[in-house]
């Protein structure tokens, strides 16, 4: 990595997010343009003003479309425009903004639209036969196998290895359940959830119950990029991409270390360098990491540096993590609450730490006037981590 | 890198046969696809929206115009009646074997400035299709229309 | 509070969605992978009733499933060793929904085992069967159980499930790491 060859620090200026549904009526170019043109509209420009467009879109075998992200293309505002479609399973949701970074950082194009779309409702009986595709054809896939069981025997090594309890786990799943109230798209919000709840939901594939599962959904979200040069002529509240990072683990998944994902915390490592931050814990006022299952946010932020292993459990137990709590941890409500279209997750991770960190964030705001957020996303086969440290300016 | 042990034994198992394991794609036509199919079935007509700004009129219909990104909300009937922009005559079909009767398709336009509707032509040959040929709309009896691309049987030649 | 989010969408039900307008499309596609050199070998050494990993000397690792390269050290992989085919469970999970996600009545015990003879992670996914839901537990010794000889055709799927090894210690697999 070299920092000195970076150009133009970058800025969010504005986000916008479709409804997370089970399903929605709209096409997948009809949820691009929903969320594009919000983003678009926060930031106060208009789609001639873009200079090229990122496209995020999870497996083609959702759509049994070819080339997804091309497909969608007049959707995301890409028409006669440099575009790039990024895919890198749910890690797409933070990486498509890390391609989106990358282009203004350079110093190539001042303004940038990212675009992240999922429709999951298409693929019938259910979006977990095209997660069959995900396995290895001749050693996995002739067992038959439920993407289900992959979380669910990382989530029995998790417990395993550092003596997690299971109520601790389901915590995560209520707490963001009730985050998920205050926001407007959410799919599986839930006020009056209660532990006892989670814990005696159906069996999936235990340790995994129904309610530690994040709902698949259709939804689009955007973000619009902008360099140093021209983010305050937008707004008085631009929030800065200070770090990213990336990494990828071996496909090999049976000779991982299925307790810690190391690649998360490389990926951790190289945004946290970026941005300068020493000591996440004391540094970080905001976590949105990915947490398709509740047992991940846990996984993740230990990664992340925010907890030790096996800690971010007590933390969860004690409260620290709620909204109002030492480390708020997915108040935007997370994939538990508000629902789980891949790629399209962007909304609620660095979606959220921008409408977060500029004071938007309705009744979902954080108090105590955060500055600094750290959003991570993770995906394809279990083994890939994007991370961005957001900074709002004093 | 080279592999110290070549691939010898041929009796080895050396292909492992699978499929696609998705039972069947349920695609929704969206909002603008539902008002051009409901009209398609219910009325006979063809819908279009129209981006005034930049001189488009989307057919079939979009809710937003790719260029300008303005929202689209009205639809208008651009008639049964186009133009062929461009065709292809298709000797063989989607298998790779030879069809009985060569089928030909075709970009249609409803007047300038349209974004163009793939379909099939009929009652022209070969010999007699050209670009810029006048065509109009056959459509399926009403009570055998679903809102399907297909409720159009093909275009032929007018006049 | 500030709230800027204006979300639009149009929910549907399962049932409202097959009402809207839409298409139904089934894909038609067969697919003949190339089982490659490694698996190849290792499909046929099941066929015969063997595990066989492969070695890398610079990592030290026995690679299962096998690789003719090693992805750490990115280099040629040395040579075949067969292993004894017994294991301990590092994880597993007791799954109540098939591929599909329909729920089914009698789970399916599946987990990731560790093989013997072979350093940490080197193993496969598989079938645990003849143990009970209270009886089964990560660090526990298996074994395979193997179809007849007959009936074996070279794939992951010639071993039926592991099954608890009598009389076997436990492995150092099982021993937990401490906390913080």
């Amino acid at each position: 990595m070299n920092l000195g060859k970076i150009h133009k620090d970058v800025a969010v200026v504005g986000a916008g997010m479709t409804l997370f549904s089970r399903r929605l009526q709209e096409t997948g170019k009809e949820m691009s343009w929903q969320a594009a043109q919000m983003a678009l509209d926060q930031a106060g420009l208009t789609l001639d003003d873009i200079d090229a467009v990122i496209m995020g879109s999870a497996p083609d075998a959702f759509d049994g479309v070819h080339k997804k992200g091309d497909w969608l293309i007049d959707g995301a505002g890409g028409v006669n425009k440099p575009y790039m479609r990024v895919y890198t399973g749910g890690g797409t949701a933070v990486f498509a903004p890390i391609a989106g970074w990358w282009h203004v950082a350079s110093g190539m194009f001042e303004r940038v639209l990212v675009v992240c779309e999922e429709k999951m409702s298409s693929c019938q009986p259910h979006a977990q036969s095209a997660f069959a595709h995900i396995w290895d054809p001749i050693l996995d896939r002739p067992l038959k196998p439920n993407l289900v069981w992959i979380f669910a025997m990382e989530m029995q090594r998790y417990m395993h290895t550092y003596n997690v309890r299971y109520e601790d786990i389901a915590l995560v799943a209520v707490k963001n359940k009730r985050n998920a109230v205050g926001h407007p798209c959410a799919q599986l919000a839930d006020p009056d959830i209660t532990l006892e709840d989670v814990i005696n939901s159906e069996p999936m594939a235990l340790p995994v119950r129904r309610l530690d599962i994040s709902p698949p959904s259709d939804g689009a979200a955007a973000l619009v990029l902008v360099s140093e040069d021209t983010a305050y002529e937008l707004t008085n509240e631009p929030v800065w991409m200070d770090g990213v990072g990336w990494c990828i683990d071996s496909t090999m998944w049976t000779n991982r270390d299925l307790a810690f994902p190391k690649f998360v915390a490389r990926a951790a490592r190289m945004a946290y360098e970026m941005a300068g931050i020493k000591n996440p814990r004391e540094e970080i006022d905001i976590a949105e990491p990915y947490d398709p299952f509740d047992y991940k946010e846990l996984q993740h932020l230990e990664a992340l540096g925010l907890a030790d292993p096996g800690e971010a459990a007590i933390m969860t137990r004690e409260g620290k993590t709620q909204r109002d709590g030492e480390l708020p941890v997915c108040p935007s409500g997370g994939l538990l609450g508000v629902g789980n279209p891949i790629a399209a997750t962007l909304g609620i991770k660095v979606g959220e730490l921008f409408w977060q960190l500029s004071g938007q964030a309705g009744a979902r705001q954080v108090p105590g006037d955060p500055a600094v957020g750290v959003a991570q996303a993770w995906g394809d086969l279990m083994q890939f981590s994007s991370v961005i440290v957001m900074r709002r300016r004093p | 890198m080279t592999f110290s042990e070549k691939f010898q034994k041929t009796t080895d198992v050396k292909h492992w046969l699978g499929d696609m394991e998705v039972d069947h794609f349920l695609y929704t036509a969206g909002i603008a696809g539902e008002a051009f199919f409901v009209a398609l079935r219910d009325k006979g007509v063809i819908l279009g929206t129209r981006c005034e700004l930049c001189g488009i009129t989307y057919v079939p219909p979009r809710i937003y115009c790719e260029h300008c990104f303005a929202e689209l909300n009205e639809y208008t009937d651009v008639g049964l009646r186009g133009r062929v922009r461009s065709f292809t005559i298709a000797r063989l079909g989607k298998d790779g074997n030879e069809l009985k009767k060569p089928e030909i398709f075709a970009v249609i336009d409803f007047g300038s400035g349209t974004t163009g509707l793939l379909h099939k032509l009929g009652e022209v040959t070969p010999e007699t299709v050209k670009v810029g040929l006048d065509v109009e709309a056959v459509l399926k009896p009403k009570s055998q229309r679903g809102g399907h691309i297909t409720d159009i049987e093909y275009f032929r030649p007018v006049g | 509070m500030k709230e800027t989010v204006k979300p639009r969408g149009k929910p549907l039900s399962g049932e409202e969605m097959k009402q809207v307008c839409h298409v139904v499309a089934r894909p038609q596609v067969k697919y003949a992978w190339a089982v490659g050199v490694a698996m190849s070998h290792f499909l046929a050494g099941l066929k015969q009733g063997k595990i066989l990993g492969r070695t890398c000397v610079q990592c030290e690792r026995i690679l299962v499933p096998p690789r003719m390269f090693c992805e750490r050290c990115y280099r040629t992989t040395d040579e075949w060793v067969e292993l004894p085919g017994t294991g301990v469970i590092e994880t597993f999970s007791i799954s109540y929904i098939d591929t599909d996600a329909n729920r089914i009545k009698e789970p399916i015990f599946v987990g990731v085992l560790a093989f013997d003879g072979a350093p940490p992670h080197s193993g496969i996914m598989h079938y645990f069967g003849e143990v009970s839901q209270d009886a089964i537990h990560i660090g526990m010794p298996v074994e395979p159980v193997w179809k007849p000889g007959g009936e074996r055709v070279g794939a992951i799927t010639d071993i039926k499930y592991f099954r608890p090894r009598e009389g076997a210690r436990p492995s150092s697999n099982s021993k937990r790491r401490k906390r913080g």
